[in-house]
């Protein structure tokens, strides 16, 4: 194995796009050592990027915030600003495994990881927050929610690189939530995972929402019937059961030992239903 | 493939050491720098036993490369007492009995005292949180608790 630390996203995109054999980006390396470890992977080539600056940085831009890739789940949690704008975001980060894994995990690895139980991601999508994603012909931007296609496969190209994450201008009224479900209180996988953003008007009802689920079908997804619940409600019961039941029937789950198809189908109701009870308070105040 | 020539501080001194490109930080302390402190568990990140501070942040060695730590400042267990002198964390422990076998307790009492560093006054909720990525086979975690709170508690009155 070859070990690379560049200092430029052109440096680290020319190193993986020339790579003959397996190459893999290092960042927090908290998901891609135990795969070398378990002879998962075997790669020719590791680049770390963590000594690019934009990877590493969280800058405020256009009204909203830019995050590298590459900065860690306990810096997001320090940032000074960042969780009063998108809690959401902050505490689906930091749900990500121990004190030690958050001193290194990052919300790049943890999309790029490809698994459909990863915490940030729902919470990103639920932002609307956009990858910046560079590669050998340039930069181009998508949404979150389009750059897992299915368990560890992603649709970025060979050699191009997140190096950072869009959330966009915070709105008046608007706040997010995430909330998962494991079977105990702290270290283990999303049995189910709900992120939603809405924003509030000025009668209390929301109008606009997003609302994003993971760990119940092959990728995290967008439920945009979800969403439309919300529309014009301030969560009265019928707008709360509505909601319950799009977000169900957006599922395709796995059975595995975490949780039956069923229990996740109804799980996946029963967060959205609290995520959005959350995300609606917070809301009202910002 | 050539090793890389790796400079760094570790608890306060600076060394320098050959690494493989795969190889791990946890190996690197113990098989080139000899500091067998940090102890190996499940080399898989869930049970803290080769828990060290990398620039004051809190990360398993096992996930990280020896490469990894070029011009970093290192802290393991083997920092922790001042000559005969044991931290405060380390007397606790042993009067609270907060271990039995003691492979876990270099990762317990690092993170412990990155935690005390942090927050010199944590509540009992907020320790036990800190501490979940440290896993314990033998005491049933309280008298650890206990022994981290007990510690705060004078490092604070000191």
């Amino acid at each position: 194995m070859r070990y690379e630390a560049p200092s430029s996203l052109e440096q680290a995109v020319g190193l993986l796009a020339a790579a003959t054999g397996d190459a893999r980006v290092l960042a927090g390396g908290t998901d891609l050592l135990v795969q070398m470890r378990t002879d998962i992977l075997n790669p020719e080539l590791v680049v770390d990027i963590k000594h690019i600056p934009e990877l590493r940085e969280v800058k405020e831009e256009a009204g909203g915030f830019r995050i590298g890739a590459a900065v860690t789940g306990a810096e997001l949690k320090e940032h000074p600003r960042l969780k009063s704008v998108w809690p959401g975001i902050v505490e689906a980060a930091n749900l990500i495994g121990s004190t030690q894994i958050q001193g290194r995990a990052t919300m790049g690895g943890n999309l790029c990881n490809g698994s459909p139980a990863a915490d940030s991601v729902p919470a990103l999508i639920a932002a609307g927050a956009k990858a910046s994603v560079v590669g050998s012909h340039g930069r181009r931007e998508i949404a979150v929610e389009d750059v897992m296609l299915a368990p560890r496969k992603l649709a970025l190209a060979k050699g191009e690189i997140i190096a950072s994450f869009l959330l966009p201008a915070k709105v008046k009224g608007s706040a997010d939530a995430y909330l998962r479900f494991i079977p105990r209180t702290e270290m283990d996988i999303a049995v189910v995972g709900c992120g939603i953003a809405l924003t509030v008007d000025a009668n209390g009802a929301v109008s606009r929402a997003r609302v994003a689920l993971g760990a119940v079908a092959a990728r995290p997804l967008l439920v945009e019937e979800a969403a439309r619940a919300l529309l014009g409600s301030k969560l009265e019961d019928a707008a709360l059961n509505k909601l319950d039941a799009a977000a169900g029937a957006a599922c395709k789950p796995i059975d595995d030992k975490r949780g039956t198809k069923e229990y996740r189908i109804k799980v996946a109701g029963v967060l959205a239903r609290r995520a959005a009870a959350i995300a609606y308070e917070r809301a009202r105040k910002a | 493939m050539a090793k890389h020539h790796i400079t760094a501080t570790v608890n306060g001194d600076p060394v320098e050491f050959l690494c493989e490109p795969q190889e791990t930080l946890l190996d690197a302390l113990r098989d080139q720098l000899h500091l067998t402190g940090t102890k190996e568990g499940c080399s898989t990140g869930d049970c803290g036993a080769c828990s060290v501070t990398v620039d004051d942040r809190l990360v398993c060695s096992c996930l990280m490369l020896g490469v990894e730590a070029d011009g970093k400042s290192i802290s393991t267990i083997e920092g922790m007492a001042q000559g005969d002198e044991l931290h405060p964390l380390q007397q606790k422990f042993l009067e609270h009995a907060a271990l039995q076998c003691g492979i876990c307790t270099p990762g317990f009492l690092v993170a412990a005292k990155a935690l005390l560093d942090k927050k010199p006054d944590p509540t009992e909720t907020e320790v036990r949180y800190w501490l979940a990525g440290n896993l314990c086979r033998c005491t049933g975690y309280d008298k650890i608790v206990r022994a981290v709170l007990d510690a705060a508690a004078e490092l604070r009155g000191a």
